[in-house]
């Protein structure tokens, strides 16, 4: 076995457009999880982080760079190729209406990729059906139902038992918990917590919401305008964020405590991020960033560091960071 | 006498499946310079209530009984007429999605100089300065370029902005901003809240502020009402109700948002769940809405409906059996 799970190495992402104009979506990209680990992409709208997630299921195919799955380089396999590893790495999309068929009802839904691998049918495909429907906290009687007779939070449970079925490696899951109101997505969040523990599989989970990645990732890669600016273990990126942009997307998002929340000190950024179609010259945060020098804007930075790696010049060896905000 | 007094509202539509009741029955005060949040989940009534007070519903089949007093001036009693003399200048609203609210044939300019010119007695010339002044206020930068620019030229957080200073173009005394920032990214979202925070600050605005988001409300809500299945469960000043929450519903929102994760005995972090759904929006059983759901019911809860009572200065609760403090 691999020691990564799933391994993506200077991946580049371009669209192009009605003209010739032509979006970066992802600019060079490189990410490892290990076997078990739960790894958050953060970013906002733009930053590229769900067209990472739909190269590594080959939704989209890469421009550049390889997505290496159990170290397997699956970049080039051809759609007959990449069958037998469309059982190892599923999807759990964000929209619980748009992504389960309305005419299929929730029995056949979460038993289709046994039927589509040919691994099961008949009894045995309803008995796997009935035990994964447990797992995921859904009454066995909910088989016979179609999608629009289930509330929001277990069509979100029925996306889940579907990815989980086949028992797979690595889940990637964009933004599953978005649309659902804060008391159903605390009880799909410790779902997903506690079949990520006791199933193992790996998780790449894309969401711009920090407070969620912070609930259950083991390591986060925050990305900006198509690169990783920073990436490290939870505790590390919270304590101690070091590129710009993190310290002020931290200190954006507002904390649910009137106090605390009003005793912060905000990294107020200027301006909108640029467009993907024009990225800027150097570090892409070169634009918006409060402590930009000359060199970030004529040379991009490199991720460097160790286990907490960072994409700033203004971040030494050492990990020393230009401190934005005091006392946040 | 508040600003604006909202008494006993109830707001019911026809459809297909027979009446829904919204909202059940709400009061509300909103005083000169505060921004009260209304805050519950989908389907609470939040945004009803809001859109009942410029009569914003579609009125063939909507039903709306009880009193909005704005400034002491009866809105319920008032034709289509004088409700849209007041729809824009004394109460203006900002909605969640900026691209579908603006007019995409016209230039922002035109679309305030536009709002101006319905209520005030204003030149071409001066409406237009007036427009660049307002894009400034709201935190534009260039707003002498901006403002001959098209919506698809801006980008969402700007939008955003030219919404607010279209809805604050005719310094109106109510500001109805629903989910104003859900749409956008946090680092945006933060400067579109500095803007209310300053628009309250100058200009004295009171600001409703609908959102489902704990994390806004505790950045910059005065006041906080709580809404569950068309009622209001409690009101509390911000502090207060995050410190003390008394009704189980409210605790039960807190204590599910990640920031409030515990480590279990197995060594797992936990998020407190609410149990169940809410109650669906047809009937209206004499009991308290959540008792089904409620991890404090006791037998009493199912045979009458709690009203909202004293629960500490300034601070009401609709619970029989209300969390204990501290």
């Amino acid at each position: 076995m691999s020691e990564f799970v799933l391994e993506v190495t200077d991946l580049v992402k371009h669209y192009h457009t009605g003209g010739r104009q032509v979006v970066r979506a992802v600019d060079g990209v490189s990410l490892a999880i290990r076997p078990g680990e739960v790894l958050g992409l953060v970013g906002e709208s733009g930053s590229g982080k769900s067209t990472v997630g739909k190269c590594v299921l080959r939704l989209t195919d890469p421009t550049a760079g390889t997505v290496r799955v159990d170290g397997r380089d699956i970049t080039a396999l051809s759609r007959r190729a990449m069958r037998p590893v469309r059982r190892d790495v599923h999807m759990v999309f964000q929209d619980p209406f748009s992504s389960l068929n309305p005419r299929m009802t929730i029995g056949q839904i979460v038993g289709e990729p046994l039927r589509h691998h040919r691994l099961a049918s008949g009894r045995d495909a309803k008995e796997q059906v009935a035990t994964m429907l447990d797992r995921v906290g859904l009454r066995p009687e909910l088989a016979q139902r179609y999608p629009h007779e289930l509330s929001g939070g277990q069509r979100q449970r029925v996306g889940l038992a579907r990815s989980l079925i086949l028992r797979p490696k690595l889940i990637v899951a964009d933004e599953p918990v978005s649309a659902l109101d804060v008391s159903v997505q605390a009880s799909v969040l410790n779902l997903i917590a506690d079949l990520q523990q006791d199933m193992g599989f790996s998780c790449l989970f894309i969401t711009h919401d920090l407070s969620v990645v912070e609930f259950l990732a083991d390591r986060i890669a925050v990305m900006y305008l198509g690169r990783i600016v920073e990436t490290g273990p939870r505790e590390r990126i919270f304590a101690d964020p070091r590129h710009p942009y993190t310290q002020a997307l931290l200190s954006a998002a507002p904390l649910p405590d009137p106090v605390r929340q009003r005793e912060r000190r905000r990294v107020v950024l200027s301006g909108d991020p640029p467009s993907p179609t024009h990225p800027p010259a150097g570090c892409h945060f070169q634009t918006r960033c409060p402590v930009a020098v000359d060199r970030c804007r004529s040379e991009p930075p490199a991720l460097l560091g160790t286990d907490h790696l960072t994409a700033c010049h203004l971040v030494t060896a050492e990990g020393d960071a230009p401190l934005l905000t005091k006392g946040t | 006498m508040s600003l604006l007094e909202v008494t006993d509202l109830a707001v019911s539509f026809d459809t297909e499946d027979g009446e829904v009741r919204a909202v059940k029955q709400i009061s509300l005060a909103v005083e000169r310079g505060e921004i009260l949040a209304l805050c519950g989940e989908s389907g609470c009534g939040k945004s009803v209530t809001a859109m009942s007070i410029p009569r914003l519903l579609p009125p063939e089949t909507t039903r709306i009984s009880g009193s909005i007093r704005l400034d002491g001036r009866e809105l319920t009693a008032l034709s289509e007429r004088e409700i849209q003399a007041i729809r824009g200048r004394d109460v203006s609203v900002v909605f969640q999605e900026p691209m579908t609210s603006l007019n995409p044939a016209y230039s922002v300019g035109f679309q305030i100089v536009e709002v101006l010119r319905r209520h005030e007695r204003m030149s071409r010339r001066a409406a237009r300065d007036r427009a660049v002044e307002l894009l400034r206020l709201v935190g534009i930068a260039a707003p002498e370029r901006r403002v001959r620019e098209y919506p698809h030229q801006l980008s969402g957080g700007m939008r955003q902005r030219v919404m607010i200073a279209m809805a604050v173009a005719c310094s109106p005394k109510v500001l109805i901003a629903d989910e104003p920032t859900t749409a956008l990214d946090v680092t945006i979202q933060a400067g579109v809240l500095d803007v209310f925070r300053n628009l309250r600050d100058r200009l004295g605005t009171a600001i409703i502020l609908i959102t489902h988001d704990l994390g806004v409300v505790a950045d910059i809500a005065d006041q906080v009402v709580v809404m569950y299945a068309g009622r209001a469960v409690e009101r509390a000043p911000v502090g207060e109700l995050f410190a003390a929450p008394r009704h189980p519903y409210t605790r039960g929102l807190l204590g599910a948002l990640p920031a409030a994760a515990s480590v279990g005995a197995d060594g797992r972090r936990r998020l407190a769940e609410i149990p169940g759904l809410v109650p669906a929006p047809y009937s209206d059983p004499d009991e308290c809405a959540f008792r089904p759901r409620c991890p404090r019911a006791q037998s009493d809860c199912a045979s009458r409906r709690p009203v909202l009572s004293p629960a500490g200065p300034d601070h009401v609760v609709a619970c029989l059996h209300p969390e204990e403090v501290g």
